[in-house]
């Protein structure tokens, strides 16, 4: 079994959905954020999501979009984040690592290359945004070979004979885009959810993680109720965001963050 | 063998094909939420291509409103300062609001009215392709949002005004470099965050599919007619064709109806900025390589790593650090030539043009006629080279007259 089917079949047993933090590769810098990442596991993660900064990201809202300038500013690569997951695997064996990030950056590395090296590093799952399954055949191939998860986005927008198309060969867990609009604005309620998931579990058994909007701990927990998942991203970020002096790391930024995470993780638990 | 017993694949004017590709160029690189919407669109093309009624209604705004066709002027005082072969210009700044864009705007509108869709956006750069869109939503009494990178809104402000008096919502865009990349990207941002109701209106031959090939389509008109036009007054096909390139949508207009013209020599002119090795440049072909921007898979200014770099022009209208997929084809397969000129030709060209023919070009399309001054001396007297001049300079003035040192 590959990481992320251990843990949603463990936390299966333990009777309630995962919480899956997001942090912006090298926002602010380097080793700010590898520390953040070595202790969001403690701190109530039961898997992560590593955004890999892109000069445009135009699925993004204001905040991340921040975060990956940030990142850029500091230096990110694909090669630097594979090089912090491979730092994180030193002492984390078992939590999933999900890298989030656009196509030119591993079209650039290279599709083969970068599967291979990714699996290599510890990353268990990757979610291109725009690369829809109608150009998934770029890296199906290599991320099966290598052993990755390409992690499936559906949307609001995608009808149910769409979602039968595109979850066809999904493997790991499906990502529910649950709003239309980019990272961080608006927030489905627990209605919508309580509607979209049942038409996009008829589609498939894998884990449905929830994602975009989700900020406060009570989102998190409908989320993760409803379907399998909560993915938190912007509301973290922005709270990094707040404890930065000059676009630099201080001593609250770290712990500010993992604080509001173990928030989310013990409404999550509840 | 005769042209008509060729196979129709064997023609460089069949792409896309099914996944909207020409070559390894094309796709839909898109978000899952647009996909879906990507789909519906190109099936609403196909029908309204396939309804005499569409085509008939385009016609009939073509004609009346947006001015068709526009004249094929022979620029007789530039030919003769520049001595070589005979330069003719195909007058795309007598449409209506000033530049081709309109030509695919009329389609575009035309099929958005069709899907029932009520607000439209639209990326701007220079602005034109922002001024014809506020134009058709005025006309046809639809929302529409305009974004513009705020460095575009700073250089451009006549157009800014112009589509404030026609009614639309002006979004400057400070994220980047505040340019046509952009603004592109946040035009997406409202179009994922507004489906339901929403048409984004693309303004170039650049995009997800079915885009690059609608706007193609819609532009072709152009190069119908210099074709028409050019035999009438010629006899002959031209042995040259030159465009000014961003995005890239007046060099396809004019360039699709002749590519299974082997004599006609197609010439695609990048902004090199301030010189194509300065690192301000504009030329995608010249100084970049393939990668995925923006829904397609092109020819893109990006450093080792895949992040995308920010152009450089003294045109807006060409800052852009990509290019349609169907160039980045005809590129590879040798069909087109790319070449690049600076700002500083440009200028020149610009001030050349305005004196010879009494015709102020846009910035963008000085960097066709820059071209054509250098290759025009060295070429035969009876050899015909046509120029798209895509767009009228008045909203350039101000930017001409900073760089040469006046104040207005």
């Amino acid at each position: 079994m590959s990481r992320i089917q251990t843990r949603f079949a463990a936390l299966k047993k333990e009777g309630r959905g995962a919480l899956i933090p997001y942090l912006q590769a090298c926002d602010p810098d380097y080793d700010t954020s590898l520390q953040l990442l070595r202790a969001m596991p403690a701190a109530g993660a039961d898997l992560i999501e590593i955004g890999v900064p892109f000069s445009d990201p135009s699925a993004d809202g204001p905040t991340i979009q921040a975060a990956a300038l940030r990142g850029l500013k500091a230096g990110a690569t694909l090669g630097l984040v594979l090089e912090m997951v491979r730092a994180f695997r030193e002492t984390d064996s078992e939590t999933p690592i999900v890298l989030m990030g656009y196509l030119n950056p591993i079209d650039s590395y290279g599709p083969a290359e970068f599967c291979f090296d990714a699996a290599q590093a510890g990353v268990d799952g990757i979610i291109v945004v725009d690369m829809p399954t109608e150009e998934a055949d770029l890296l199906d191939a290599h991320a099966r070979e290598a052993g990755l998860d390409i992690i499936t986005l559906v949307a609001p927008t995608t009808s149910n004979s769409r979602l039968f198309h595109v979850l066809r060969e999904a493997s790991g867990f499906v990502y529910y885009v649950s709003i239309t609009g980019i990272t961080g604005t608006n927030s489905a309620s627990a209605a919508d959810l309580e509607k979209a998931l049942p038409r996009i579990r008829e589609a498939t058994d894998l884990p449905v993680a929830v994602g975009f909007g989700i900020s406060t701990p009570e989102q998190a927990r409908t989320a993760s109720r409803i379907g399998d998942a909560a993915v938190v991203a912007s509301a973290l970020i922005k709270t990094m965001a707040s404890t930065l002096e000059n676009g630099q790391a201080t001593e609250q930024t770290v712990p500010a963050v993992l604080k509001q995470l173990e928030g989310l993780a013990a409404a999550v638990r509840a | 063998m005769t042209n008509t017993s060729f196979p129709l694949s064997n023609s460089l004017r069949s792409g896309p094909d099914d996944r909207g590709r020409f070559g390894i160029f094309g796709g839909r690189f898109v978000a899952e939420t647009l996909m879906p919407l990507l789909l519906e669109l190109d099936e609403a093309y196909r029908t309204a291509q396939a309804d005499p009624e569409f085509r008939k209604e385009l016609d009939y705004y073509l004609k009346d409103y947006v001015g068709r066709p526009s004249p094929l002027w022979f620029a007789q005082h530039l030919t003769e300062e520049l001595g070589g072969a005979k330069v003719y210009f195909k007058r795309e700044e007598l449409n209506h609001t000033g530049s081709h864009k309109l030509n695919n705007v009329m389609g575009q509108i035309l099929v958005a009215r069709r899907m029932g869709k009520t607000r439209i956006v639209a990326e701007t750069g220079a602005g034109q392709h922002g001024v014809a869109t506020a134009t058709v939503c005025a006309l046809f009494g639809l929302k529409c949002t305009i974004y513009m990178g705020a460095t575009d809104v700073e250089r451009q402000k006549p157009n800014v005004f112009r589509m404030h008096l026609l009614g639309a919502e002006v979004k400057p865009v400070t994220a980047g470099a505040g340019t046509l990349k952009d603004a592109m990207n946040e035009a997406m941002r409202d179009w994922v965050a507004n489906v339901a109701d929403t048409y984004f209106l693309v303004g170039t031959v650049a995009g997800p599919h079915p885009y690059p090939e609608m706007v193609r389509d819609f532009q072709s008109v152009i190069g119908v007619e210099v074709k028409e036009q050019i035999t009438q007054a010629e006899g002959r096909l031209p042995d040259v064709i030159v465009a000014a390139i961003g995005g890239g949508s007046n060099a396809m207009g004019i360039f699709h109806p002749f590519l299974d013209d082997s004599s006609v020599r197609l010439i695609g002119v990048e902004a090199a900025g301030r010189g194509l090795d300065s690192g301000k440049t504009a030329a995608s072909i010249s100084r970049g390589r393939p990668g995925v921007l923006h829904g397609n898979r092109t020819y893109l200014l990006q450093d080792k790593h895949g992040q995308i770099e920010e152009a450089h022009s003294i045109s807006a209208g060409l800052d852009y650090p990509g290019i349609g997929p169907e160039h980045s084809w005809l590129n590879d397969i040798g069909r087109a030539e790319y070449v690049g000129v600076t700002d500083d030709e440009a200028l020149e060209a610009f001030q050349v043009c305005t004196r010879t023919e009494g015709i102020i070009p846009a910035l963008e399309c000085a960097h066709g006629l820059a071209h054509v001054m250098k290759i025009a001396p060295a070429m035969a007297k009876d050899q015909i080279i046509v120029l798209n001049v895509s767009g009228r300079g008045d909203k350039d003035i101000f930017t001409v007259a900073h760089h040469l040192g006046v104040k207005l």
